[in-house]
């Protein structure tokens, strides 16, 4: 049974000539790693000249500067102190957050599920903003009822355990995202295993889900600790007032008394992205553990959710107090003292006072509607440049047979080591000499160059997620058809891409929206962002006005959020 | 020894994976209603092997989750011995969750815990005993290092549970539901995720072992050749329900309906009617290849009354050359296709308008397009009532 084919016929036109030379890989490729290399690298050298050189020669002298004072070993021991308080208390919120949603039959677990990351688009300082209002001891609606007690405030926000509660509460939608993909995937059968075994809930909990999760943990918590370390607004807001220095605070202080010491700055950058890689590198070494940890998988049966049985009423009812006091508390004190002409201990008597003064003051503000728009048009910038970057590059780490594709590997995931406080340090470095023929400095351009930098390596992880998942056989088989490459990248390659790539666009969307610890350092008149709005108008004590700004901008973010999840199809939160 | 009476268990939300599309938020709007097992009735003898087996989503696996204890369905009870431990609808409700059953099962992906050696997966059941009844050390050790021996895994004790093969780890799952010497044994298609020819000799393994133990145990498989090969008795289940229980040669060779005819081996089925009883243990079928003479099976057949005809290709015959008179039911073919298998070849013959599977020993001779005659013996063909 033969058929006769007709071969198409072997091309000869200048069409099919340019095509086979395709210059476009050569070009897309090189030119995206040059970005991404000049964007990671050129501020790391103007850094390291900044803490490195002084008066033209080599020197560690801004290291002793930066290292000799008083509150040295304090400023470790308070770094180590926050970094570590604050993974326990996120990692035990979200892993306890992420069981109940993930594996058991708990009422209403999608709306916990949303509930539990929607927080994660509030800025910082927001969320600081709002526990000041709550526990201060001077105005916090908290110690109102203590107050009435004793006569003496309870709560004291401005203080060690404050600054881990609040940046522990903020860092829940991020861990509970990483413990959720943890618990989706493990194998249900091996906690089941456990149960027809013999053993209790307990036991099982004890002795098979907790060290199974070891090394999920063990990454997550050091993900809080190197963020923790790197994040400022909670050390600057709730610790200096009590002279308690961090790092990140220290530097920021560091860079507003004038004249600036930009040496001791670098030089407590440096240290701080030191103690950021050698966290890095012990993460690598538990994901490598984990790795080990696979065994045969079989076809999973449908995971069981696990039965709460008379549990259930009093799991809801602790996730509900949870609820009500990590988001409905801070919320309802924006909201009280949004309409307050001044912020005040709560009472009934208050109410008398609402109005919606601070409201209209806001729209008489042209730097609101003028950050607004500043943030939009950043945020939406950084996530479509790393978009296009990161596709590329996800491509040429996971498809391409070029010797150094290792390289870009780890060049694009290297601002992870990165505070952005330090990013904006030393992005400010380069373009107060700028290398390139047009101003940046002073513009909204220096933002983005900072923000896509920090944002890198977010938006790697889900180009590099979203290409894993393509069967490299589709694109073989693409090639196979005649597609040149580029052919092959746009008409298969990028369409299968996009559900995961959106996903990370939105992420980036959410980071860099409520970015502040580059934008402080960066800003300039004209071209300030939502985040530092809120933060000068913390410093100017006008929190009644910074709390209206806080619930409008809520209530936009929820609504844009809502919008994004009905059009992703929930693509792009909860993963 | 296991009892099953009239269990059901419903779905909500149909498919799998279900889980991770709920946590995403998504809608539940589509609350489609599946019945997983509809009305299940089992008894399951001491020391059996008893299997289920079904196409994947014929309520198998849920039969013998909800035996583990690991799924609750609707209504039914299922009693171990003499114990019931579980019973809804039936007036006095009872539950006992899947921690105080004492069962041992053997789980598809065999989920051995990474985190633990080979000793501490098998001695993980006897140490969760209740404290009355836990061994001591020595104990533990002693029996725990025993059924090791038995499955040949004493010398990997000390070693992480992952740095075993995959056969390592299905008799390491095997050891582990042993350890506390169940009285009942759970096996979720232990041996698919093994390649073919380890399938077989564990299988072979694996049934000795139950034969020696004399271990009563419920095995899930949809591999209808390990069925065959293991079984005492089988139920073959589809949509949810049981088509037929029997040993394995009585399912094999007496389908009770046109499901079990056609999900077992391989078989030529034909739409017929009986025509009349030819003699005291034959009747006259009358099929779309001709008229047959097959062996009388059951009074419900009488003259008129439409049947199922299910002949197994390796139980007709072919000769060369037109059909001589004096063999039964021969009837003139045409060889279509033969496809070589190794221990046998495969033919393709036209009768009338049909096509029937004939398979006849490596050694036969007849080339595609030679006129051959068809036999098929009287006694092989299986009437099912229709």
């Amino acid at each position: 049974m033969t058929t006769e084919v007709t071969l198409p016929p072997v091309p000869t036109g200048w069409r099919q000539r340019l095509a086979a030379i395709n210059p476009w890989r050569g070009i897309i490729v090189g030119g995206t790693i040059i970005v991404i290399a000049y964007l990671v690298l050129v501020p790391l050298l103007y850094l390291g000249a900044a803490t490195f050189v002084d008066d033209g020669h080599l020197s560690l002298d801004s290291f002793r500067r930066a290292f000799s004072g008083p509150g040295t070993v304090g400023m470790f021991v308070n770094s180590l102190v926050f970094a570590v308080g604050t993974a326990i208390v996120s990692l035990t919120c979200a892993t306890v957050l992420a069981y109940i949603v993930v594996r058991t039959d708990a009422p209403y677990r999608s709306l916990l599920a949303a509930v539990a990351v929607l927080p994660v688009v509030v800025p910082n300082v927001l969320y600081i903003i709002s526990w000041i209002l709550l526990a201060s001891p001077r105005i916090g609606l908290l110690n109102a009822i203590p107050r009435a007690i004793t006569g003496d405030p309870l709560f004291d926000v401005f203080s060690m355990a404050g600054m881990i509660w609040v940046e522990g509460l903020h860092n829940v939608p991020l861990v509970f995202l990483l413990m959720a993909v943890a618990f989706r995937s493990m194998d249900a059968s091996l906690e089941e295993a456990a149960l027809v075994a013999g053993a209790s809930h307990r036991t099982m909990y004890l002795r098979v889900t907790l060290p199974l999760l070891r090394p999920a943990l063990a990454a997550a918590a050091l993900v809080v600790i190197v963020k923790t370390l790197g994040s400022f607004e909670a050390a600057a807001i709730l610790g200096s007032p009590d002279g308690l220095f961090v790092f990140v605070s220290r530097i920021f202080f560091v860079m507003r008394d004038f004249p600036y010491d930009t040496g001791a700055a670098g030089a407590l950058s440096v240290a701080l992205i030191v103690i950021a890689l050698a966290g890095t590198w012990l993460l690598g070494r538990v994901r490598g553990d984990g790795s080990s940890y696979q065994t045969v998988t079989g076809k999973a049966f449908r995971a069981q959710p696990i039965e709460l049985g008379r549990a259930r009423r009093w799991v809801l009812l602790g996730v509900a107090i949870y609820f009500v006091v990590t988001t409905g508390l801070p919320l309802f004190a924006l909201g009280f003292n949004s309409l307050l002409p001044f912020t005040r201990a709560f009472s009934l008597e208050a109410i008398e006072h609402f109005s919606l003064a601070n409201y209209a003051a806001l729209l008489d503000m042209s730097v609101v509607t003028r950050s607004l728009w500043n943030s939009l048009l950043l945020a939406v910038g950084t996530a479509t440049c790393i978009l296009v970057l990161t596709v590329v590059a996800a491509w040429v780490i996971l498809r391409s047979r070029y010797r150094w594709r290792g390289m870009v590997d780890h060049l694009a995931f290297l601002p992870i080591n990165f505070p952005g406080l330090v990013i904006g340090l030393a992005v400010s470095f380069v373009y107060l000499r700028n290398p390139l023929p047009f101003p940046i400095y002073g513009t909204l351009w220096i933002m983005l160059i900072a923000y896509v930098t920090n944002f890198l390596p977010y938006g790697m992880r889900y180009a590099v997620s979203a290409l894993e998942r393509i069967a490299s056989e589709l694109e073989e088989s693409a090639e196979v058809s005649g597609a040149s490459w580029w052919q092959m990248i746009r008409r298969v390659t990028f369409p299968l891409m996009v559900p995961g790539l959106i996903a990370g666009w939105i992420l980036v969307l959410i980071v860099a929206a409520r970015e502040l610890g580059a934008s402080i350092l960066l800003y300039s008149p004209g071209n300030e962002v939502l985040s530092v709005l809120i933060f000068q108008l913390y410093e100017e004590g006008q929190l009644v006005v910074a709390s209206a700004l806080g619930i409008v901008l809520t209530v936009l973010f929820a609504a844009i959020i809502a919008i994004a999840y009905k059009v992703g199809n929930g693509v792009g939160i909860t993963r | 020894m296991l009892e099953l009476v009239d269990l059901r268990k419903t779905f909500v939300g149909s498919t799998p994976g279900l889980m991770g599309r709920r946590a995403r938020g998504q809608s539940t709007a589509d609350h489609a209603q599946t019945l997983a097992i509809d009305g299940v009735s089992l008894q399951v003898t001491e020391g059996e092997l008893f299997t289920l087996l079904g196409p994947s989503g014929c309520g198998k696996t849920t039969t013998l989750r909800s035996v583990a204890g690991l799924e609750t369905p609707d209504s039914g009870e299922i009693r171990v011995g003499d114990r019931v431990v579980f019973s809804r609808g039936k007036g006095h409700d009872r539950n006992v969750p899947a921690n105080r059953r004492r069962l041992g099962m053997v789980f598809q992906s065999y989920a051995i815990w990474p985190h633990m050696t080979v000793f501490e997966n098998a001695a993980f059941p006897l140490r969760v005993l209740p404290r009355g009844e836990r061994p001591s050390k020595a104990q533990v050790e002693e029996r725990v290092m025993r059924v090791l021996t038995t499955l040949e895994l004493d010398s990997m004790a000390g070693r992480p549970a992952t740095k075993l093969s995959g056969g390592q780890q299905q008799r390491l799952a095997l050891a582990r539901a042993l350890a506390v010497q169940p009285a009942l044994m759970l096996l979720d298609e232990p041996l698919s995720n093994l390649d073919a020819r380890l399938r077989e000799s564990l299988r072979l393994e694996l049934k000795r072992l139950q034969h020696e133990l004399g271990i009563t145990s419920i095995y899930v498989t949809h591999d209808q050749v390990e069925a065959l090969a293991i079984s005492s008795r089988i139920a073959v289940m589809s949509g949810g329900r049981i088509m037929q229980v029997g040993e394995p040669r009585d399912i094999y060779l007496a389908p009770a309906n046109r499901f079990v005819a056609e999900f077992i081996g391989k078989s030529n089925i034909f739409d017929a009617t009986v025509r009349r009883r030819a003699s005291e243990d034959t009747i006259e079928v009358e099929s779309p290849i001709g008229l047959l003479a097959v062996r009388w099976q059951s009074d419900d057949l009488t003259t008129g009354s439409p049947c199922l005809l299910a002949v197994r290709p390796e139980s007709i015959g072919l000769m060369g050359g037109p059909p001589d008179q004096g063999v039964p039911n021969g009837m003139p073919g045409r060889v279509v296709e033969r496809s070589f298998l190794g221990d046998a070849v495969d033919h393709i013959v036209a009768v009338g308008d049909r096509e029937l599977l004939v398979r006849l020993p490596a050694t036969s001779q007849f080339p595609a397009e030679s006129r051959v005659t068809v036999t098929i013996d009287p006694a092989s063909p299986t009437v099912i009532a229709r």
